[in-house]
């Protein structure tokens, strides 16, 4: 157990708990919770953990802000997507899309991180939400090979199209991605990569070269994500603009990772049950909440169900002043 | 701003792409319209971008969420107009409420938001970007989710013919705004002791408080005085769109990000040379082809970045 986590054990018993309970819960998934919506969440809060883990790395361990994130998610999504689309619905499309993504992701995140590790923090965060958003308008533009706003509807494998089957490659897949990346984040370069969070100039000082270290991880989350991106992809037997490009999924990235915690891995994995679960069950809570405070001024628009998000925001704005560490950091502390 | 001798390349490369676009469209009567239209555009972002780029050459403090000025002055401004009857009568109450509405949230946005987390980068951007979240679901509280009209008064549709020049009247009212914007802010900049200060501080912050000046205080007024204008921009912006909706701030703050990235953080002349290379390049790649108008500002801003790397006007400190 401890190899398997890579050393790095949750240190709290509440938060063992947790991590525990969200494990056999999405472990047992299609038979503790039958029917088809809930099966969706769980798979959703599988892709999340992963995705939002990689961005953690960037995030909590490295210390840099990328927007471009959805960017690399979007690209696994719509490589496999592109490739079945054109090939045909078999595993060698897969692994042709899939093995594009990844190099295409590659590529993009060395010249970004190249171009802009150099400078400041903000210099970076500023290039990549250029880019991403150019690379949203261009996909939404090339209609003929991405399906432009509509996205692409496509035929999974045949391993795929049972339900249950699909939901155990994405959570077996996501797993082992996760325990992966707890594994590079717990390594040397893991510890490198803190120190240049913590104060690059003396880690520089120390003789390690902070922008080739800032590079491989800003790469390496990029890879992650796209894997994420191709499960997603499979999982949803679509692709498109909405349910991988859009900004909002970058906003719900960044909740998700300071909500739960950022500079631990299991801050994603908090994090992401949290926001998901929140997201397809708290619009119902509200719902009720609005319907009986109907008459009170302005109020029952405060809590309309489509209004979730403002109380996540204001959720992250007090958890970045009061909990910088998230929920992790809190259930450790105590 | 002016240190020295005052650097002219980046003029001549506003020319230069002016007279290369004229080159490439060969019919002067659409390259002047395009022209304006540039001009128009690269005018109002501006408006928007110069306060943002202030604010950090000031206070090393990036506000992510200054989108959400610009969105919030074009829905101030569209209320205001719908409820003055949408005449020329009406313009001037628009532009003042959504400016007005803009700088008081600015302060309070400062006061909230910003304050406690100075000198903190990582922070600065999570934070803001929360306050982005919280705001703009709090415009869809106010003002409900869907998209509100904003027309522009009667006087100002249509279009004037020189020749066989067609002009909107429109995009000629926004160019002469944006300059007598520029005009003011630099006047007050180069020719007043309160522009004497900022620039000071923009330069050398701490040597300006040794001299008992709270940079704090001008800061804040500072902060405010570019929500305010961001305010107007968006008005001013939304009214050349005729339409608002809430993604308008998130739209413009890409644009804006490539413009002050261009100038240089902190430099207000980089900004506006920025601002026009942008503008102009969107419209003449626009007409020109428009599948790679949508990648003509990233390519400008990459070119420019490996030409100089902090930007057209680097500001002093790094």
């Amino acid at each position: 157990m401890r190899t398997l986590l890579s050393g790095d054990l949750p240190r709290s018993r509440m938060l063992s708990f947790l991590l525990a309970a969200i494990f056999f819960c999405l472990a047992l998934a299609p038979f503790l919770f039958p029917g088809t919506r809930s099966l969706d969440v769980a798979a959703r809060v599988c892709v999340f953990i992963l995705l939002v883990a990689s961005y953690d790395l960037l995030l909590g361990y490295t210390g840099i802000v990328s927007f471009a994130h959805t960017m690399f998610f979007g690209i696994g999504g719509y490589g496999v997507g592109i490739a079945i689309a054109r090939l045909s619905p078999s595993w060698s499309a897969v692994a042709v899309g899939t093995a594009a993504a990844l190099l295409a992701s590659l590529a993009l995140s060395l010249v970004i991180g190249l171009f802009s590790l150099r400078v400041k923090a903000i210099f970076f965060a500023m290039i990549t939400l250029a880019v991403a958003s150019f690379f949203a308008i261009l996909a939404s533009q090339l209609s003929g090979l991405t399906g432009g706003e509509d996205g692409l509807t496509f035929r999974v494998p045949e391993l795929l199209r049972t339900r249950i089957a699909a939901y155990y490659v994405v959570f077996v897949a996501s797993l082992a991605l996760f325990l992966a990346l707890l594994r590079v984040v717990n390594s040397p370069f893991g510890r490198v990569l803190l120190a240049i969070r913590e104060n690059d100039f003396r880690a520089e000082a120390l003789g390690y070269r902070t922008v080739t270290y800032r590079t491989i991880a800003n790469s390496l989350g990029a890879l992650v994500a796209t894997l994420a991106g191709v499960l997603y992809a499979l999982w949803l037997r679509y692709t498109g603009p909405n349910t991988t490009l859009d900004f909002a999924i970058m906003i719900d990235i960044l909740l998700m990772v300071v909500i739960g915690g950022m500079g631990t891995m299991y801050g994603a994995v908090i994090g992401a049950t949290l926001f998901v679960v929140a997201q397809n069950y708290l619009q119902d809570g509200m719902k009720v909440l609005s319907a009986a405070l109907q008459g009170i001024p302005l109020l029952p628009d405060l809590f309309h169900p489509d209004r979730w998000l403002l109380w996540l925001g204001v959720l992250f704005v007090i958890s970045v002043y009061y909990f910088p560490t998230g929920v992790v950091g809190y259930l450790r502390r105590r | 701003m002016k240190a020295g001798r005052f650097d002219l390349i980046p003029v001549a490369l506003v020319a230069v792409v002016t007279l290369g676009a004229l080159g490439l469209i060969r019919t002067p009567s659409t390259w002047v319209t395009l022209t304006v239209a540039g001009l128009a555009m690269g005018l109002l972002i501006f408006i928007m971008a110069s306060g943002l780029t202030l604010v950090f050459g000031l206070m090393d403090v990036l506000n992510f969420a200054h989108g959400i000025f610009i969105a919030l002055g074009a829905y101030v401004a569209a209320s205001a107009m719908k409820a003055f009857g949408g005449g020329l009568a009406a313009l001037a109450p628009a532009m003042l409420g959504a400016m007005l509405a803009a700088g008081a949230l600015g302060l309070l946005f400062e006061r909230v938001i910003i304050r406690p987390v100075y000198g903190q980068h990582l922070k600065q951007i999570l934070i803001t970007t929360g306050g982005l979240i919280v705001a703009e679901q709090l415009i869809h509280v106010v003002w409900g989710p869907d998209l509100l009209p904003l027309e522009r008064p009667e006087a100002l549709r249509g279009a004037l013919l020189f020749g066989d020049v067609a002009l909107e009247r429109y995009r000629l009212a926004a160019v002469l705004v944006g300059l007598a914007i520029f005009a003011a802010m630099a006047l007050t900049l180069n020719r007043t002791r309160l522009g004497l200060l900022i620039r000071a501080g923009v330069e050398n912050r701490e040597m300006v408080e040794a001299m008992g000046y709270r940079v704090r205080r001008l800061f804040v007024g500072v902060f405010a005085a570019g929500c305010a204008l961001a305010g107007l921009g968006g008005a001013l912006w939304g009214m050349y769109q005729e339409a608002v909706t809430v993604q308008i701030g998130a739209q413009m703050m890409v644009l804006i990000f490539i413009v002050v990235i261009i100038g240089g953080l902190g430099s207000v002349t980089g900004c506006f040379i920025g601002a026009l290379l942008v503008g102009l390049m969107a419209n003449y790649v626009g007409y020109l082809s428009p599948k790679i108008a949508l990648g003509s500002n990233i390519l400008l801003m990459v070119l420019v970045l490996l030409w100089r790397p902090r930007g057209l006007y680097p500001v002093g400190k790094s």
